[in-house]
């Protein structure tokens, strides 16, 4: 089985005249995005309401860490009567609240919905299968978002767990995983009925993401529940964050790198051995880094060593995929400059290879000592999560759009403006993170520097990271309204591919 | 056929892997963890961690309002950071110090200071120069009642969230509470009225103030179990 058999077939040109193979091909396609995109667009869609809120409850936290007054004492059951009593008494914005809710409504609102919307067009399409009662995948999406935004209001009503990364209290999390397994299942189904063989690099990431997610987000949080005491506990969390994170968001974001750079470049992926290599080393190693985000507390030595030692055997995916993505667009690099869905892509892939490579580097002992307990880790979650997984996320949906709506996108500058607007203020955050965490860590390894002086050293980096948000939500309020001009058919009807520069008038 | 039985074998065998090494063996391991006891005639003590049921509710504050996020509750050892010559512990802490915590507050961020040993007597997070004039303020309940409703009127660079929402204000009937916070200043209420912390806020205080991991302990080097015995 050669490399080229494997990868998905490019885009068919214009087509030639007798209905040939290409034809019957562009049919299926369009039979299959026609039976994904009730389901694929309502995933989509709610997964930008989601980003909005996280835009919204990112920029106030930022704004309390230079202004610690800020909607501290704000409660929202001041704006509405009778919820005395109700899951809506006594919600506050103060800091300790408003980070979780931010967080959550980010990996669990925008990330996974955008990610599963993703994850189940591209699993269509690769296994050629039509959805069935798109309904099922629907109910899904519901039943984890009731138990989402009961999970938020909760948290910003102070009933947490208090456990870091698994807030949401035990019955939301219930709803949130049933709606899950819906969704789970109808993915696992449509491989189940695939009558594409073997299956392609990228539907090896999809379900290995689909399966950790349910059993990590199920078995820490039974954790919770049980409870487990003492440290495991907070074991366990770390693990289930890490999972979320460095696999589950991981995988779908390389699945839809792995399909979309080929597909719009129309060549085949560089080495099918490099990308089995690499996804080897990702199962086998990513789910053993967790502990990482425990290093230097009160757990054995044995433990922090397994996960830093596997944490530097990942630099083998990381070798094979960079250079897989990248040696595959060799020769193509102006399509960086054409089109929307390589620019963006590309983007979260160089993300990538830094993110790796940063957490490499930091989760070394002599590193991780001056950076563990500062903003520094925030600064690589963003990496990851924004720079990496969301951009991807944005470069997917400027493709998939038009082939479930049958129309382009409006206009090439919109884009171009949620392009600069997302990647220089995801940037600016996680620099302006980064360096707060290296001149507060800098301070705090230094005893003679009291605490003031940490403060101040670490303070000096937060304006940044509010103007970030402030240049973040430029971004998502123009993509949001480009996305609803697309909801509604605005755009360009039946018109060709909506690029930044035709093809063949190169710019450099 | 072949190759999808490798994938799924794959990915089920690494995910149980990924649980066995990072949750099963690590629970197993440290699941059965004591509390220290000591051997008095026969008699057998426990004597460290205690279940402090009587804080509970000021930990449940401590949860709900996400202090975790900005504060560590976990002291690293000398080669691990300056933790203890700032004060902050007199040893490293260790899995034994958390077996009664449902919820151990380990953090992973000091926006703040580690608390992991606020209440004791000898935590401290500015340097004490024998020589200099400036004595830091003693940490008691009405320090630290003070510190939530106003950090900066105690500490002035403070970004730690102010928490009035904690207190009541209320209207002088009579004598002036006991617990009435000594305000000065933009902060001070209008005359006739005074500051009182609301049961949430005193209940927080008591939990920060048994906040004590300090009792030494055999695993730990240096901290000489003996001498705590008496
Ligand atoms: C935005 C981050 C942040 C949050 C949230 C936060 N703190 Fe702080 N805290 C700080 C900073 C910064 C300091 C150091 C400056 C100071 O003492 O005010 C501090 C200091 C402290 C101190 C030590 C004061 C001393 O010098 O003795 C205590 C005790 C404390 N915080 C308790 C709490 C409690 C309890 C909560 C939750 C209700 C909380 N903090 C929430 C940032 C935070």
């Amino acid at each position: 089985m050669t490399a080229a058999a494997l990868a998905p077939t490019p885009t068919a040109a214009s087509a030639p005249e007798a209905p040939s193979a290409a034809q019957v091909q562009a049919a299926e396609r369009a039979a299959i995005d026609a039976s994904a995109s009730g389901p694929v667009l309502f995933f989509f869609s709610n997964a930008i309401l989601w980003l909005l809120l996280a835009t919204v409850l990112g920029f106030i936290t930022s704004i309390q860490l230079h202004h610690p007054g800020f909607l501290a004492n704000f409660s929202i059951v001041s704006l509405l009567p009778f919820t005395e009593g109700s899951l809506l008494a006594d919600l506050r914005l103060t800091y300790g609240r408003a980070l979780p809710a931010y967080t959550n409504a980010l990996g669990y609102g925008w990330a996974t919905l955008s990610g599963m919307g993703v994850a189940i067009w591209l699993l269509a399409r690769l296994c050629r299968v039509r959805i069935k009662v798109p309904g099922v995948l629907i109910t899904g999406a519901i039943f984890w978002q009731v138990g989402l935004t009961v999970g938020i209001l909760q948290i910003l009503g102070g009933k947490t767990t208090g456990v870091e990364g698994l807030e949401i209290p035990g019955s939301a999390a219930v709803l949130m995983l049933f709606g899950y397994l819906l969704v789970g299942l109808w993915g696992a189904l449509i491989f189940g009925y695939r009558r594409q063989a073997p299956a392609y690099i990228s539907v090896w990431y999809l379900l290995a993401a689909l399966f950790w997610f349910p059993w990590t987000f199920g078995l820490a949080h039974l954790a919770v529940a049980l409870p487990v005491q003492g440290v495991v506990q907070s074991l366990i969390a770390a693990w289930a964050a890490q999972n979320f994170l460095n696999v589950f968001i991981t995988a779908i974001g390389l699945a839809a790198a792995y399909y979309l750079i080929p597909k719009v470049i129309g060549r085949p992926i560089h080495s099918y051995h490099l990308a089995s290599t690499g996804f080897g080393a990702f199962i086998l190693f990513s789910g053993l880094t967790g502990a990482v985000r425990l290093s230097g507390g009160p757990l054995p030595a044995w433990l922090i060593t397994l996960s830093i030692a596997a944490t530097i055997l990942l630099l083998v995916q990381l070798a094979t995929v960079s250079t897989n993505l990248l040696l595959t667009m060799r020769g193509q690099h102006h399509m960086v400059y054409h089109s929307p869905t390589v620019r963006f892509t590309i983007f979260g892939v160089i993300s990538f290879t830094i993110a790796s490579v940063v957490g490499l580097l930091s989760s070394l002992r002599s590193v991780d000592r001056l950076l563990h307990f500062t903003f520094f880790q925030s600064a690589q979650t963003h990496l990851l999560l924004y720079a990496f997984f969301s951009m991807v996320m944005f470069g997917a949906i400027y493709y998939i759009l038009p082939r479930l709506l049958g129309c382009e996108w409006l206009s090439s500058s919109l884009i171009s403006w949620h392009f600069l607007a997302s990647a220089y203020g995801g940037g600016v955050l996680v620099v302006g993170l980064a360096l707060s965490g290296i001149a507060g860590g800098a301070a705090l390894a230094n005893p003679e520097s009291i605490f003031s002086q940490v403060i101040e050293d670490s303070s000096r980096y937060y304006v940044a990271s509010t103007l970030a948000w402030g240049m973040i939500g430029i971004g998502h309020v123009i993509f949001a309204l480009h996305f609803l001009l697309m909801l509604f058919r605005i755009g360009q009807p039946g018109g060709e591919p909506t690029l930044f520069a035709p093809i063949g008038e190169e710019k450099h | 056929m072949n190759r999808s039985f490798n994938l799924f074998a794959g990915i089920i065998g690494s995910f149980a892997l990924s649980c066995y090494a990072l949750v099963l063996l690590p629970k197993q391991q440290l699941g059965g963890l004591q509390p220290q006891t000591v051997e008095d005639e026969g008699k057998i003590t426990e004597i460290y961690p205690i279940n402090n049921v009587a804080v509970e509710k000021g930990r449940a504050v401590y949860a709900s309002e996400g202090c975790f996020y900005c504060h560590t509750q976990q002291v690293r050892d000398e080669q691990n950071g300056t933790d203890l010559e700032r004060g902050w512990g007199v040893r490293r802490t260790v899995a034994r110090d958390y077996i009664f915590d449902t919820t151990p507050f380990l953090g992973s961020n000091r926006v703040g200071p580690d608390l992991a040993n606020v209440g004791s007597t000898k935590w401290r997070n500015e340097p004490v120069d024998e020589n200099s004039k400036y004595k830091p303020a003693k940490r008691d309940a009405a320090w630290q009642l003070l510190h939530l409703y106003a950090p900066r009127t105690v500490i002035k660079s403070s970004n730690m969230p102010p928490y009035r929402y904690l207190f009541e204000n209320k209207k002088i009937s009579g004598q002036r509470s006991v617990d009435a916070l000594a305000l000065t200043g933009s902060d001070a209420p209008e005359p006739g009225y005074e500051v009182v912390p609301k049961p949430a806020a005193k209940a927080l205080v008591a939990y920060l103030l048994s906040l004590d991991k300090s009792h030494p302990l055999k695993e730990v080097k240096g901290s000489a179990p003996e001498v705590a015995a008496k």
